[in-house]
């Protein structure tokens, strides 16, 4: 046998397996990030809202979202909830990819509750007189948010996001731990198949690495694209 | 939900320990410990590598920063389970090799936070030091270390927080910590999956959330003390 056996990567089987298991992390990424944008909008107004039990409701989702590990999340939605639910949407689920929404919820609720704490600190960076000044030059309150403040505040929230949507990507590994073949799992599959341990993960590893290489390129290109200006 | 705390809570604490190997809360706790504590020296030799004026040490520690931030902490666990024994002949067991790869993972982290330390002190106090004839070595050493390190000391608390979460994944090559023993306990109870789960976050969240308000609290008091230092205006006055 060589040292390193290329030809297991290239085609067959296992080639298609580990294929298959990047397609569907891929699929994670991009279905979890979807999402979580609009679960982390809404939490991040709540968070700033005038409303004081609003803004405790917003905390209390973040934090108790953060400090919980995502292994922890993803068990919950796997093995806890479905339970909770009435006896025919648990057939109907038990009978699909319960695996697949489970990790998806988990990692959406999960990212959501971090985007949402870079998506408040992006609003509350534009200073206030921002919007006093574009009310003052007669804009109405819906083009002085949309010419005026939010400009500002994506260019500094994207970067921020950008690098929770790396964490995203790594964390869409933790979903073997409940089983669903993604990456991480197929790799261990290829291995426990093959006893060619260094091929298999050396597969993964190489296609985790470039896509979050490709998730910093991004960064980088975006920073330079739109630098942050300072006041 | 009160019955299960009741029946297990001593199995979900410590495991099987006396009469079997120490697991539960404990180790989860006692990896988090060992792993950071061994991780920061390693994280403080990799930041001062990042930020230090020689290229062959720069680059490559840049190189392997890069590519352990760009990994899943998973990945990282599977080499060292899998990939370790077989290199350097000796199995190690699945606290050992969980230790390695979070004091691995860790470190690349902590490298970064070094790094933003040092960078984020203002460029007189290196230069401030250099002028008054110390070396590059000592200048590091005695005078931005330490005032960087202050300054990261929120962010290793939350590095700390980080960490016990990072231990949950000893599941995965079945290592007893907390979430291990939580799963144990759900195939011996059976019926009560989702109050187990919601006992096991409600744990994590005791603990990271108490921690995480620590930092929080760290941070406010060294930014009132930091502030004194950094401007003239508001330092206290020094009677001659």
């Amino acid at each position: 046998m060589p040292l390193f056996d290329y030809s297991l990567l290239l085609t067959g089987q296992y080639h298609d397996m580990l294929v298959a298991g990047l397609l569907l992390s891929l699929q994670l990424l991009a279905a979890s990030l979807l999402l979580a944008l609009p679960i982390a909008l809404v939490v991040a107004l709540l968070r700033l809202s005038p409303v004081a039990p609003l803004r405790w409701l917003g905390f209390a989702y973040v934090e108790s979202i953060r400090n919980i590990p995502l292994l922890a999340h993803m068990l919950f939605w796997y093995f806890g909830a479905p339970e909770l639910l009435p006896e025919g949407i648990k057939q109907w689920l038990y009978a699909g990819h319960i695996e697949a929404y489970s990790a998806i919820i988990a990692l959406a609720l999960y990212t959501a509750a971090f985007m949402a704490e870079d998506i408040r600190s992006g609003i509350r960076a534009i200073p206030a007189v921002q919007f006093e000044a574009g009310r003052a030059l007669g804009f109405g309150f819906m083009d002085t948010m949309r010419r005026v403040v939010l400009p500002q505040a994506l260019r500094v929230t994207v970067p921020p996001l950008i690098s929770q949507t790396l964490s995203l990507w790594k964390n869409t590994s933790i979903a073997t731990v409940i089983g669903v073949a993604e990456l991480m799992y197929q790799a261990g599959q290829v291995e426990s198949a093959t006893f060619r341990s260094f091929e298999s993960f050396a597969f993964a590893s190489a296609a985790y690495l470039t896509v979050s290489l490709a998730i910093t390129g991004l960064a980088t290109w975006y920073h330079h694209r739109f630098p942050v200006r300072t006041i | 939900m009160l019955e299960i705390i009741n029946d297990y809570w001593v199995y979900f604490l410590i495991g099987q320990y006396p009469n079997g190997p120490l697991g539960g809360l404990v180790l989860t706790l006692l990896l988090a410990s060992c792993g950071l504590v061994l991780a920061l020296p390693l994280g403080i030799v990799l930041g001062l590598a990042r930020v230090s004026p020689w290229r062959w040490l720069r680059w490559p520690v840049t190189g392997f920063v890069f590519v352990v931030r760009g990994l899943p902490l998973l990945m990282v666990i599977f080499w060292a389970y899998f990939f370790l024994p077989s290199v350097t002949g000796v199995k190690t067991d699945q606290f050992t090799t969980m230790l390695i790869a979070l004091v691995i993972f860790d470190a690349a982290y902590l490298a970064e936070i070094v790094r933003a330390g040092i960078q984020g002190l203002p460029r007189g106090q290196m230069e401030t030091a250099r002028a008054l004839g110390l070396g590059y070595g000592r200048a590091m050493r005695l005078v931005v270390l330490p005032q960087a390190l202050r300054s990261m000391l929120p962010s290793l608390v939350n590095q700390f927080v980080s960490t016990i979460k990072e231990t949950s994944l000893g599941y995965i090559i079945g290592l007893a910590e907390v979430s291990f023993i939580a799963t144990q306990i759900n195939t011996q109870v059976f019926t009560k999956p989702a109050q187990i789960y919601l006992i096991l976050g409600g744990t994590y969240f005791i603990l990271c959330f108490g921690l995480s308000r620590f930092a929080y609290w760290l941070e406010r008091r060294l930014a009132r003390r930091g502030m004194s230092v950094a401007d003239p205006a508001t330092a206290p006055k020094v009677s001659a």
